[in-house]
């Protein structure tokens, strides 16, 4: 009956609720997850992924946070709308591809390019870094 | 200090010491374990883990200080009624069988809960097989068994997964997390693999040379240090390790990573800064004995110091 079933991954040093977070947003993408659709509750969480129950509901809570679900009392937490692949995306992953395949031709391996964007996108998205306004603009202008 | 019956901490201790062969194993502790919690014992051999657990256990007393367990002593009726202490020697009777021990668990505890005790002993082990014919592992669930059927209120567990495989220890786990989602069980339990607490504990204690090194809540610990990564020659390591909140800094070729405290802002070069994972925290503090301790406040607490002066009873 269950939905969606959670593989958390202890060594990976992402923070379990976070691993919550991400599979439940990636089922979303994937059109697993629909509106309407009843995540596990924590115990059947708990009991599947042996984590400890206070994980599961911050998890839970953020993702209401975000307007994706939506506990109702005595019923369970619900699905309450999906995470649709956009125009915007398509265009943005066929770039991001060319750019993967050129990085690969260019000599790159699987974990250059990773580290390369991850680099990249940390400075993106941390608040204070010096050229991160630039680089929204730059991003800007060429996905326009 | 006033012992608040209601609403008390799953564990207190005030200027603990305790001796152990003639030498001071715990010295000054001070902590609180808040109840309903899931809290992760961590630190070196000889740090003070089993002492601490077997004085909040009533087995060892205090030199000095005191020891509470939801606000009595563990060394009373009430106290021991209320806790149930797996010790590393898991010492059970080797004549008897699975059943017999079970059985035994049942006479000896008013509030036995046979669904509780089998749950976690799950369905591998042969109630007929006698104790003394079982595999490590496989005495390490009946004497979890024993304790989950007391149906304690706090239940303390030391290095409760370390001869398990990784199919038992899953297991045990989730057979703990799931107590502790049904009746607010508080754990404590002791371990030495970091990774394997990720996930598991949402509080955190941290014992090293016989003094608190961290406690709090696990998301705070977390969120309150940062861990900073920027190339060596743009930001002056030598100068680094010297400021105020830098737990740890370490050099290796090119790259400077630091442990640091707070946000995170740090003068001098870029720094590429990520939340630390519990395993690269832990072992910060493990590896940098000298740096000062990280003790959260509870809401509503004083900090207790970290030493206690004219405490004497």
């Amino acid at each position: 009956m269950t939905v969606i079933e959670y593989r958390i991954e202890r060594r990976s040093g992402v923070p379990t609720y976070q691993q919550i977070v991400r599979q439940t947003e990636q089922a979303l993408r994937l059109g697993l997850l629909r509106p309407g659709d009843k995540l596990p509750t924590a115990r059947e969480v708990v009991e599947a992924t042996a984590v400890n129950p206070n994980t599961v509901l911050k998890a839970y809570r953020e993702l209401e946070r975000s307007g994706l679900v939506e506990p109702r009392p005595g019923l369970g937490t619900f699905v309450l709308r999906t995470l649709g692949v956009g125009e915007t995306d398509s265009e943005l992953r066929d770039e991001l591809q060319r750019w993967t395949a050129r990085a690969r031709r260019a000599g790159l391996e699987k974990e250059d390019v990773i580290a390369l964007v991850t680099s990249v996108v940390e400075r993106e998205f941390t608040g204070g870094a010096a050229d991160g306004g630039a680089g929204a603009r730059t991003r800007k202008a060429r996905t326009s | 200090m006033s012992d608040r019956a209601e609403g008390a901490a799953a564990v207190r201790a005030d200027g603990l010491d305790v001796r152990r062969g003639g030498k001071t194993v715990l010295r000054g502790v001070c902590l609180e374990l808040p109840a309903g919690r899931v809290c992760a014992l961590v630190g070196p051999n000889g740090g003070g883990k089993t002492t601490f657990l077997e004085t909040a256990a009533g087995l060892l007393r205090p030199h000095k200080g005191t020891v509470r367990l939801l606000g009595a002593d563990p060394d009373s009726d009430s106290g021991r009624a209320r806790l149930a202490f797996v010790g590393q020697d898991k010492p059970l009777y080797p004549r008897l069988t699975v059943a017999d021990t079970l059985r035994m668990g049942r006479d000896l505890n008013p509030g036995w809960r046979p669904d509780l005790a089998a749950r976690m002993l799950g369905e591998r082990i042969p109630e007929q097989a006698r104790i003394g014919s079982l595999s490590g592992g496989q005495r390490t669930r009946v004497a979890l068994a024993l304790a989950m059927g007391k149906a304690a209120d706090v239940l303390l567990l030391d290095e409760p997964l370390a001869d398990l495989d990784p199919l038992s220890r899953h297991h045990v786990t989730s057979v703990l997390m799931s107590d502790a989602a049904e009746r607010g069980t508080s754990i404590v339990m002791s371990s030495h693999v970091l990774a394997e607490l990720e996930g598991v504990a949402d509080e955190l204690l941290l014992l090293d040379n016989g003094g608190v090194r961290m406690s709090g809540p696990v998301d705070e610990a977390l969120a309150d240090h940062r861990l900073l990564t920027g190339s060596t020659a743009e930001t002056a390591p030598q100068d680094v390790p010297a400021l105020p909140g830098v737990v740890e800094a370490r050099t290796r070729g090119r790259r400077t990573t630091l442990l640091v405290r707070g946000d995170g802002t740090l003068p001098g070069g870029p720094w590429q800064s990520e939340e630390p994972s519990l395993e690269t925290l832990l072992m910060s503090y493990l590896r940098s004995p000298e740096s000062p301790p990280w003790i959260a406040c509870h809401p509503g607490e004083t900090v207790p110091e970290a030493t206690h002066t004219g405490a004497a009873a």
